[in-house]
């Protein structure tokens, strides 16, 4: 059986087909200014990589902060479901699946079905997203992908106000001409981050195995500081970013299954 | 040749100092001063006898102690004033332990509450104070003592720097965003986030979607008035009200928040011949804490 998942971020839509449950196929695009067409591109390119057509395809489940501009679909999941259901796909052994994207965190608790028990989200305050982390290599003028390795040469965490992503870039301008180590201000960053997507963690319970999806799960940097500041392992799958798409991809083979 | 593009900083505000006609420092018993450095902008009151003698209004630097210097350095120029000519200091503010020249810190809290009480007089209640980093609301006495306060440090929403970053985004002087965000026929909804970055996302899709740039600002600025709004109204508002810090200037977000509120802020004194900035009320409340602790050390 075939099926599909699209997740429409708000920074990236990805699109993923799997066949029989297996991940056969997967695409990722920027969602830009026309998401849709984005999508669909991300789509019918996944589609060729796989030698298919759209009429292969039995369900379509979409998801995403910008699910209602998905550009088909024959089903929707919320984020937090499709979270559940990957975190159980990528690791058996996980209970709550640790989500980090451009402009939003979420941490969901699911039993060993990958069924959704509970969750937290943080969708009001910049800071504990991606979005901070690319402020903050503008404003450190170092590439966005050399974040998290230039952190992990510091010892210790600038003091700065990293409560708030603009009080920050203001603070890393006087840092830098203080010639504060990049370093320093990177790990600074990292650390805030860390503290509140782990408070989130906190405010579920701890429930072990934890797994960390979305694109800053791919964040060295990030990885470091949420481990010390939770004190435990964190399962990374190997594509996290395509969480969402595979979690919507299997809620649609469920869905296709049930109707046949 | 290529014409270089010249880059416009929108948010970048006045800066401005002025001396009081009239008065004459040198017969003056007491003279104090009061240095407020905040997160954006740095203020100096000097006074002669507890009357304002001369001010100044300056942006603050990277760094917090040069800034307490320039910005007191501009409040004496022109006046023959220096240093020693000073009975007692007080710094305040964000940066107030790096205020060299002050024989003691106050925090900025007690001296808004203060600054307020002689700029208005003892009516005074209730203290809006929107600064560059933190937004403050605060109860205070007839005397100008604090009674409680509440504040909000650790988000640039509804505060002077997310004002800077909306006016960058909209090409609009931050000098004029008040008057040009009071221009639209109908008030829009406020933007759904009051975090700065996802309003500035929010804004770019409003202005693609055909918004003008009033209609805009309009919302965003009514988005930071109702967070503002929230603060004061969960300390307790009551009469007379009025609002300190940088956005007692801006025009749109004074209306905004008394439409909120239900209540008038007092009107600001004449500058010219009061010198009673808002802006300036930290500085004002740490000058008269000066002159009050000089007073005090001689009785001893």
């Amino acid at each position: 059986m075939l099926t599909a998942g699209i997740d429409m971020g708000t920074q990236r839509v990805k699109v993923v087909i799997l066949k029989d449950n297996q991940i056969l196929s997967r695409n990722q695009n920027f969602s830009g200014f026309e998401p849709t067409k984005a999508a669909e591109q991300a789509f019918e390119e996944a589609l060729q990589n796989a030698k298919l057509s759209r009429e292969d395809i039995q369900h379509v489940t979409a998801t995403g902060a910008g699910v209602e501009m998905a550009p088909f679909s024959d089903s929707t999941v919320s984020m937090m479901g499709a979270d559940a259901r990957a975190g159980a796909y990528f690791f058996s052994s996980a209970r709550t699946v640790i989500d980090v994207g451009a402009e939003e965190a979420r941490a969901v608790r699911f039993d060993e079905k990958g069924i959704m028990l509970d969750f937290v989200v943080n969708a009001r305050c910049a800071a504990g997203a991606g979005t901070f982390i690319e402020a903050m290599a503008r404003a450190l003028e170092v590439e966005l992908d050399d974040m998290g390795s230039l952190s992990l040469k510091a010892e210790r965490a600038s003091p700065i106000n990293a409560s708030c992503v603009i009080f920050a870039e203001s603070d890393v301008v006087s840092l830098i001409h203080r010639e504060e180590p990049k370093p320093e201000i990177a790990r600074a960053i990292f650390d805030a981050m860390a503290e509140r997507v782990s408070s989130m963690v906190y405010r579920l319970g701890i429930n072990q195995d934890i797994t960390l999806v979305g694109g800053v799960a791919k964040d060295v940097g990030f990885i470091a500081s949420l481990k010390r500041r939770l004190g435990m392992e964190i399962l990374i799958p190997e594509e996290p970013l395509f969480a969402g798409a595979v979690g919507a991809a299997l809620i649609a083979a469920k869905r296709a299954g049930r109707r046949q | 040749m290529e014409k270089k593009k010249e880059k416009v900083d929108y948010w970048r505000w006045l800066e401005y100092h002025s001396v009081m006609p009239g008065r004459d420092w040198k017969k003056a018993d007491v003279i104090t001063a009061g240095v407020d450095v905040g997160s954006v902008g740095s203020k100096a009151v000097i006074m002669a006898d507890g009357e304002i003698y001369s001010w100044s209004v300056m942006r603050t630097g990277s760094n917090s102690s040069d800034s307490a210097k320039k910005v007191m350095d501009w409040a004496m120029e022109g006046t023959g004033l220096e240093l020693k000519d000073f009975n007692y200091i007080v710094g305040t503010g964000y940066g107030r332990v790096n205020v060299p020249m002050a024989n003691r810190a106050i925090t900025e809290i007690a001296c808004h509450a203060k600054g307020a009480n002689y700029i208005w007089g003892t009516s005074v209640r209730t203290v809006l104070d929107v600064g560059g980093q933190d937004v403050k609301a605060i109860r205070c006495d007839e005397n100008g003592k604090v009674v409680s306060f509440l504040m909000n440090d650790k988000c640039a929403a509804g505060t002077g720097r997310g004002m800077e970053v909306i006016a960058d985004l909209l090409k609009i002087p931050i000098e004029e965003v008040g008057k040009v965000s009071l221009s639209v026929t109908e008030e829009p909804k406020p933007v759904s986030s009051t975090c700065v970055v996802f309003a500035k996302t929010e804004a770019v899709g409003l202005l693609r979607k055909g918004w003008s740039k009033e209609k805009v600002l309009a919302a965003y600025m009514r988005a930071m008035s109702i967070r503002m709004s929230e603060l004061v109204e969960k300390v307790g508002c009551e009469r007379d009200f009025v609002i300190t810090g940088g956005q007692s200037k801006n025009i749109g977000i004074v209306r905004r928040v008394e439409n909120i509120l239900g209540m008038k802020s007092l009107p600001v004194p004449n500058l010219k011949e009061t010198g009673r900035d808002p802006i300036a009320a930290g500085a004002i409340g740490a000058a008269l804490f000066a002159k009050a602790l000089y007073e005090k050390s001689l009785k001893r």
